[in-house]
């Protein structure tokens, strides 16, 4: 059979197998359809729900506003797919392109989509982790359960970690009118993906909200009382917090453990693939027909020198989402590059934040527009010379134009003058992330640094 | 065809009715230099990317002298300081957020659809006063008032003197169409007039409003006192004349244009008149097609910029072709045509950036309400005169005129 033909029986005919039934393989599923895929597919995910959508969870779900079942993402067309749902994958055998499942069953494909995302960083010690009271946010049960505890009005809530989610919940608790004590290890929060000039501003943010702020200080124990029921945590600095919960916000875990021993090359920073979506295998050789999206995924990126890119972001998901359909159905000519430039938004105590760009690669920032004081700023970040990144405060319109600046390689610091720049926006200041080879809690941006031009892929252990 | 006689031909009054070949034929140059200080941009990726660049200001006062010169006169007439149509960020942000919180997200996010029931009853009056006429002038009959009532009682101007306001209303649009027979002497003493009395009468209401607020936007303007503090008197003043001018005269325009492409293309009127929900994915295509804001011409460089080839110097004056744009084949497949079935329409209708058009979710909610009205309700409309006589303004375009007869009104 020439290449030509493979193809076209594939299309017409072949079986596609998407394993992690989310924002990341619903978008494929729908894009392989609308560009013309008529064989059979069969989406596998371990939850028992339809896909819904995350960002709402931490945001309008722990408001009240919406209600954590009422996240299904919207359906762009009819899918005439087998779901297999409230079923994991345990298991991959690639020279038999088959899948093995939780309940013995296995399923067989030409081509596979691996978009099995990450979970939740669990609170490391067990027993403290079973107290009633402990809480992760990830999924939508996890969020149902925390949103009823939060409507009966616990004393104090205590966050663990200032990331994005940790912020998002904290200002939730807030706008709910509950005291909330946040307990980051870092200078301040948001520092991992921000850096620590902005990450002060997110700190002003949090104490202007009435959040009881605690950086520079870790939670070094969960206590419960005889009923299992948290009431306390003991902290780094010596001191205790009477708390009843406790959201754990500690980053993520990428969930391929189950490819563990399959030859794909999967490991604690998820699993590496070509600019094309097509993963690798251990040996470091891209494969044919198996490709990944989505948070799982980790892509060398053009425009950042081609380092590997591991985002958890809601936009990447998308593209990426059909980037890897559109491939998995095309001939080599055919097959398009995930050229998506990294965006992120958050919202919280009132703020609209969003990012372009990879900030946590600037060594500098410089406030372009607004003012920090204020609260409303647009940050752009320099790395050797070039802008790499840029953040907004509450001014999210001006953002395309740094995109524009970022994709052409735009040199860092930006000279000319536009509107609202301020005095303070005339110098750069180092950006103040932390010592990379320090650990800290997941930034949602991760970058390690292997050039196509590295004789092979090894990857680096999780962080603790 | 030389690039200056290209722009003097859109402005050219003869060229109206159909401006879309002049605007493909300058399409070939996303950006061109049009004497010494004047720079035209028509392509669709060249417009969003300076509506979105801080390099780019609204404020006159950044021109340059001799770019200026080219700057509309409309200006020069309005004893008001600049609203924050015309500023730039802090002040413009200031502005346009306190102008926001009692209109739109996220402090009043539901008063635009609050207003649906209301704008459907305006809608309904105005078509039972056709009464048994068997053909109107949808502008003056329908279009025309429409918005002008919505904008005094979103507003909160007293019903009693809507009909005055009507009138400076009408005299202040007519200032930004001038008669080419006229006098142009006469006119702009009228239009300032007009606007002084605006003014004056917007004074004495907010004196009003400032003792016993109510539940519209002029109270809310007046006795706002949030985190960006407050109005000051004249802001009060400029921003409640913005919102009436800006706030009416695009509207009427996306209407009329709307009634005339729809009879233009009578499966769509059939379409729209069998499945309301039609209207919305039709409104934003009309906004492409046809929007009523067809160029920006109030733009000017902060600094040297180099864009689609071309490298537009600091302090000169930009006009971004919005509705050239809006049919940039780069952008838009089959861009000539008119099809509400668009998957994809991203349109430029309503500008982008920080200056995107603050009275869109009204001006859309308005022009759903009203074509969807006027396909359910009149029989067999068809246009009497096509095309029909056009306003003299090349940047607000829309018909004077548009006369439609029809068998009769259905209930
Ligand atoms: C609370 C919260 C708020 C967020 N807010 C934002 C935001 O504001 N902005 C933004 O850009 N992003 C945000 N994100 C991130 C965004 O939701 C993710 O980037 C996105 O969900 C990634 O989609 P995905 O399909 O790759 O992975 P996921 O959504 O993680 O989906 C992976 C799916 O695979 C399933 N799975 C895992 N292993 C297996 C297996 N072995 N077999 C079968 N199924 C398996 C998982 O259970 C899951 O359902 C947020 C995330 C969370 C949790």
């Amino acid at each position: 059979m020439s290449g030509d033909h493979a193809l076209e029986w594939l299309r017409r005919e072949g079986r596609i197998v998407i394993v992690g039934a989310s924002l990341a393989g619903l978008r494929a599923a729908e894009t392989l359809r609308k560009e013309g895929f008529a064989g059979s597919l069969t989406l596998i995910g371990d939850e028992p729900h339809e896909p819904y959508d995350r960002p709402p969870l931490s945001k309008q779900v722990l408001l009240g506003h919406a209600s954590a079942d009422h996240t299904e993402l919207p359906r762009r067309r009819g899918l005439d797919a087998q779901w297999r749902l409230g079923v994991a994958a345990t298991g991959l055998d690639m020279a038999a392109r088959r899948v093995r499942l939780a309940d013995g069953d296995e399923v067989e494909y030409d081509r596979l989509l691996i978009t099995t995302g990450v979970r939740a960083r669990p609170w490391p010690h067990p027993a403290e982790a079973e107290l009633d009271g402990v809480f992760v946010l990830r999924t939508r049960d996890d969020a149902a359960r925390l949103h009823r505890r939060l409507a009966a009005s616990p004393r104090r809530v205590l966050v663990i970690g200032a990331g994005f989610t940790g912020s998002e919940i904290a200002s939730a608790c807030r706008e709910r009118g509950l005291p909330v004590t946040v307990a980051e290890r870092g200078a301040a929060p948001l520092v991992g993906a921000l850096g620590g000039v902005i990450g002060q501003v997110a700190a002003e943010l949090q104490r202007a909200h009435g959040v009881d702020l605690r950086c520079g200080i870790m939670v070094t124990g969960l206590e419960g009382d005889s009923a299992g029921r948290l009431r306390r945590a003991h902290l780094s600095d010596g001191t205790t917090l009477d708390t009843d919960v406790a959201v754990v916000s500690l980053g993520a875990t990428r969930n391929t453990e189950w490819l563990a021993g399959s030859g794909v090359g999967a490991g604690p920073r998820g699993i590496a693939c070509d600019a094309g979506c097509r993963a690798f295998d251990i040996r470091g050789i891209v494969t044919d027909d198996i490709f990944v999206a989505g948070d799982v995924a980790r892509s060398p990126h053009a425009i950042f020198g081609y380092q590997f890119l591991s985002l958890e972001h809601w936009g990447n998901a998308v593209a990426q989402a059909e980037t890897a359909a559109h491939n998995m159905i095309s001939s080599s000519s055919e097959r398009r590059p995930h050229l998506w430039v990294p965006a992120f938004w958050s919202s919280q105590f009132g703020v609209n934040i969003k990012s372009v760009g990879v900030p946590s690669l600037g060594e500098e920032v410089i406030v372009a527009q607004g003012s920090l004081a204020d609260h409303r700023f647009t940050g752009v970040y320099g790395y050797q010379g070039r802008v790499i990144a840029a953040v907004s405060f509450d001014q999210t319109k001006w953002l395309e134009f740094y995109q524009r600046q970022i994709e052409t390689a735009a040199p860092f610091p930006p000279e000319y003058s536009s509107v609202d720049r301020r005095p303070e926006g005339l110098r750069p200041v180092p950006a103040d992330f932390p010592d990379p080879s320090l650990p800290t809690h997941g930034p949602s941006v991760t970058v390690s640094g292997y050039s196509p031009t590295d004789q092979r892929i090894t990857f680096t252990p999780a962080r603790a | 065809m030389t690039q200056d006689t290209l722009l003097r031909q859109i402005t050219d009054y003869a060229n109206r009715a159909d401006p879309y070949p002049l605007y493909t034929e300058l399409r070939k140059k996303p950006v061109r230099q049009e004497g010494d200080e004047l720079f035209v941009v028509s392509t669709y990726w060249e417009i969003k990317s300076l509506l979105h660049d801080p390099r780019i200001s609204s404020d006159a006062r950044n021109l340059s002298p001799g770019a200026a010169g080219t700057l509309l006169q409309e200006e020069e007439a309005s004893p008001l300081p600049p609203a924050f149509l015309r500023l730039d960020p802090p002040e413009h942000d200031r502005l346009r957020r306190m102008t926001m919180r009692p209109f739109g997200p996220p402090e009043t996010p539901r008063r635009v659809n609050g207003m649906r029931g209301e704008l459907a009853r305006i809608v309904d009056g105005l078509i039972d006063g056709f009464g048994d006429r068997k053909q109107v002038d949808i502008v003056d009959d329908f279009s025309y008032p429409f918005p002008v009532t919505v904008i005094c009682r979103l507003l909160g101007i007293p019903r009693e003197d809507e009909a005055r306001f009507h009138a400076w209303a009408d005299t202040i649009a007519a200032g930004l169409d001038p008669d080419p027979g006229g006098d142009p002497g006469e006119q702009r003493r009228a239009t300032h007039e007009a606007r002084t009395e605006l003014g004056m009468y917007l004074s004495g209401l907010i004196d009003e409003r400032s003792g016993a607020p109510g539940d519209d936007m002029l109270s809310a303007l007046v006795t706002q006192h949030g985190p960006d503090g407050r109005m000051t008197r004249m802001e009060v003043l400029s921003t409640a004349a913005l919102l009436l001018i800006a706030g009416h005269e695009t509207t009427v325009n996306l209407i009329t244009n709307g009634t005339l492409t729809l009879l233009r293309n009578p499966d769509v009127l059939e379409r729209l008149r069998d499945d309301s929900r039609l209207a919305v994915p039709l409104v934003e295509e009309l906004l492409r097609f046809e929007p009523p804001v067809q160029l920006l011409p109030q733009r000017t460089t902060l600094a040297d910029i180099d864009i689609g080839g071309t490298t537009i110097p600091k302090g000169a004056s930009v006009w971004l072709v919005l509705a050239a744009g809006n049919r940039d084949p780069k952008r838009f497949p089959d861009p000539d045509r008119f099809d509400p079935d668009r998957p994809d329409i991203q349109h430029l209708g309503f500008g982008s950036g920080i200056h995107n058009c603050f009275g869109a979710p009204l001006a859309r909610l308005e022009a759903q309400l009203a074509l969807t009205a006027l396909a359910q309700r009149l029989d067999a409309p068809r246009l009497v005169e096509d095309p029909p006589p056009y306003r003299q303004n090349a940047v607000l375009r829309g018909p004077r005129h548009l006369n439609v007869s029809f068998d009769g009104l259905r209930s």
